[in-house]
C-alpha cells in the first residue's frame, strides 16, 4: 500500500477526523453513546455502508448527471442501509433488534453523503473504499471512546457487564445519570477535541 | 450523450430507480420468510419466559407446544370465541384500532408442574412508538408470575430499558387486583417509597430515570388491557368457588 493510500486510512483517524475536526456526524455520535455495544454495532453497520456505497458511487461516477448528483447519493446510501437492514433482520435478528431505529439513522448520517460528495466523485474505486472504510473507523473510534466513558460513568457498566464493584456504592459512590443524557456526550466530545488540539497544535485555527 | 442534457439525466434517473426497486424488492421477498419465522418464534419465546421458560430461538416452538394448553380469543362480554387462531390471527396492534365490543382479546393459558398460568399480550404506547408485552398470572388470578417488554423505537438506555432483566424482576410477585378483586394494576412510580421493592402488594415499582412517559405507558397499557379480562376473570373465579 502507497503512503497515499495509507494516508487514507490514518488521516481520519487524527489530522481529519470526521467528528473532532469536521464535526460532522455528531447526532449520532450524541443520540446512541449511552451504552458501549450499540456503538460498536452502529461503528461496523456505518463502516459497511459507507464502504459500499463509495464504490458504487466512484463507479458510477462518470456517468452521474450533474444535476441530480445528491440525489443519486441518496438513493445509493438508502438502498445500501435497507440492504443492511433487511439482512441483519434475516440473519442476525437480536442485533438488528437491539439497533432498530439507528439503522436507518445512518441515512442521515453527513459523513457518509459527505464521503461520496467529497471524494467517491472524483477517485477511483479502490481509493474510494479505503477512504470510505478509513473515515468509519475514524467515526467509529470516537463513538466507541464517548460510550466508554458514558456507560461506565453513567451506569457503571461496560457492555453491559457491571464493572463498578459493590464496595464503591457501598462507601458512596453514585452513578451519574447525568452522563446519560445527550448533553454530557456534547461535552465528552467537547473535551475529546480539547484534548485532541492541546497534543496536535496544527488543528488550532489561526486568527 | 451530454451528461448534462435533460434526456440524460431523465433516463439515469428512471434506470436508477428501476434497478433500486428491482434489488430491494428481490432483496425484501428472499428474506420475507426467514424473518416472519424469527418474528413468530420471538413471540413464542416471549410468552414463555413470562412463566419462567427460558429458551433460544430455535428451541422455543417444541416448548411452546409442550406447555401452552389453550389459546383463547377472549370476548369483551367474557365470552370464547372458539372460532379464532390466536397465536396466528390475532395481532395485538389490529385489535387495538377496534372498538373493545368487536375485539379479541388473546389469552394464553399455560401448564407447568399441573400448576396454571395466564397469559396476556399486552400493548400501549412508549414516547416515540408502540411499546408491548406479555404479562402471566398465576392461578390465583391475581399475583403476578412474571412480564416481558418490548418496544419499537424508544431510546437506548432510557426508555429502551424496559426490557432490561432489573426492571422486569421487579414486577414479579406484585399483585393486580385489591382484596375486594378490584383491577388496581401496577403503577411505575417515580415517588415509590419501596426502592427494594420488598412490598409486593404496593401495586408499585420503580420508574426509570429519564424514562417518565415510556414508564408511564407501562403502567396504562397494563391497566388498558387488563380491565377487559375481568368479566372473564370473573367467570373463572365464580366457577372456582362453586366447584369448592
Amino acid at each position: 500500500m502507497s503512503n497515499k493510500n495509507r494516508a487514507l486510512l490514518s488521516d481520519p483517524m487524527d489530522d481529519n477526523n470526521p467528528i473532532t475536526v469536521q464535526v460532522l456526524g455528531i447526532c449520532s455520535a450524541l443520540a446512541i453513546t449511552v451504552q458501549l455495544k450499540a456503538a460498536i454495532v452502529m461503528s461496523i453497520s456505518v463502516m459497511a455502508v459507507m464502504a459500499a456505497s463509495n464504490v458504487i458511487i466512484s463507479l458510477l461516477r462518470d456517468l452521474i448527471p450533474n444535476r441530480i448528483r445528491i440525489i443519486v447519493q441518496l438513493v445509493v446510501v438508502a438502498a445500501m442501509v435497507i440492504l443492511v437492514d433487511q439482512v441483519l433482520r434475516a440473519y442476525a435478528y437480536d442485533v438488528s433488534k437491539e439497533l432498530s431505529i439507528f439503522i436507518g439513522l445512518i441515512i442521515t448520517n453527513c459523513i457518509v453523503m459527505g464521503r461520496l460528495e467529497a471524494f467517491a466523485l472524483g477517485n477511483g474505486v479502490w481509493r474510494s473504499f479505503l477512504d470510505g472504510i478509513g473515515n468509519a473507523a475514524g467515526y467509529g473510534w470516537i463513538l466507541i471512546l464517548v460510550a466508554f466513558f458514558r456507560e461506565l460513568l453513567g451506569s457503571g457498566k461496560l457492555g453491559g457487564v457491571k464493572v463498578v464493584p459493590d464496595f464503591m456504592y457501598e462507601i458512596g459512590y453514585v452513578d451519574n445519570g447525568l452522563m446519560l443524557l445527550s448533553p454530557m456526550a456534547l461535552i465528552t466530545v467537547g473535551v475529546i477535541i480539547w484534548i485532541q488540539r492541546s497534543r496536535n497544535r496544527k488543528l488550532i485555527e489561526q486568527g | 450523450m451530454n451528461r448534462d442534457s435533460n434526456l440524460y439525466t431523465f433516463l439515469f434517473a428512471t434506470i436508477m430507480v428501476l434497478v433500486v426497486a428491482t434489488v430491494l424488492a428481490f432483496t425484501s421477498q428472499s428474506l420475507k420468510d426467514l424473518q416472519k419465522e424469527n418474528v413468530r418464534k420471538e413471540k413464542m419465546q416471549n410468552i414463555l419466559s413470562t412463566v419462567g421458560i427460558v429458551t433460544d430461538r430455535d428451541g422455543a416452538e417444541e416448548l411452546f407446544n409442550k406447555y401452552i394448553e389453550s389459546q383463547l380469543a377472549i370476548q369483551n362480554d367474557g365470552s370464547i370465541d372458539a372460532s379464532v387462531d390466536v397465536f396466528n390471527n390475532v395481532k395485538l396492534s389490529l385489535e387495538l384500532k377496534k372498538l373493545p365490543k368487536e375485539q379479541n382479546f388473546p389469552l394464553y393459558v399455560a401448564k407447568i408442574e399441573s400448576k396454571k398460568y395466564y397469559i396476556i399480550p399486552i400493548r400501549g404506547n412508549g414516547l416515540w412508538n408502540a411499546i408491548y408485552g406479555y404479562i402471566s398470572i398465576k392461578e390465583d388470578l391475581n399475583t403476578i408470575k412474571g412480564v416481558v417488554f418490548d418496544h419499537i423505537g424508544e431510546t437506548a438506555g432510557l426508555g429502551a430499558e424496559i426490557t432490561q432483566d432489573w426492571f422486569i424482576e421487579s414486577f414479579v410477585d406484585e399483585k393486580l387486583f385489591d382484596i375486594n378483586n378490584n383491577l388496581i394494576g401496577i403503577k411505575v412510580s417515580k415517588t415509590n417509597n419501596d426502592p427494594n421493592n420488598s412490598d409486593k402488594n404496593d401495586h408499585e415499582v420503580d420508574a426509570i430515570s429519564g424514562a417518565t412517559i415510556t414508564g408511564d405507558g407501562v403502567t396504562d397499557m397494563i391497566i388498558e388491557r387488563l380491565e377487559h379480562y375481568i368479566p372473564y376473570f370473573n367467570t373463572l373465579r365464580s366457577n372456582k368457588i362453586a366447584l369448592n
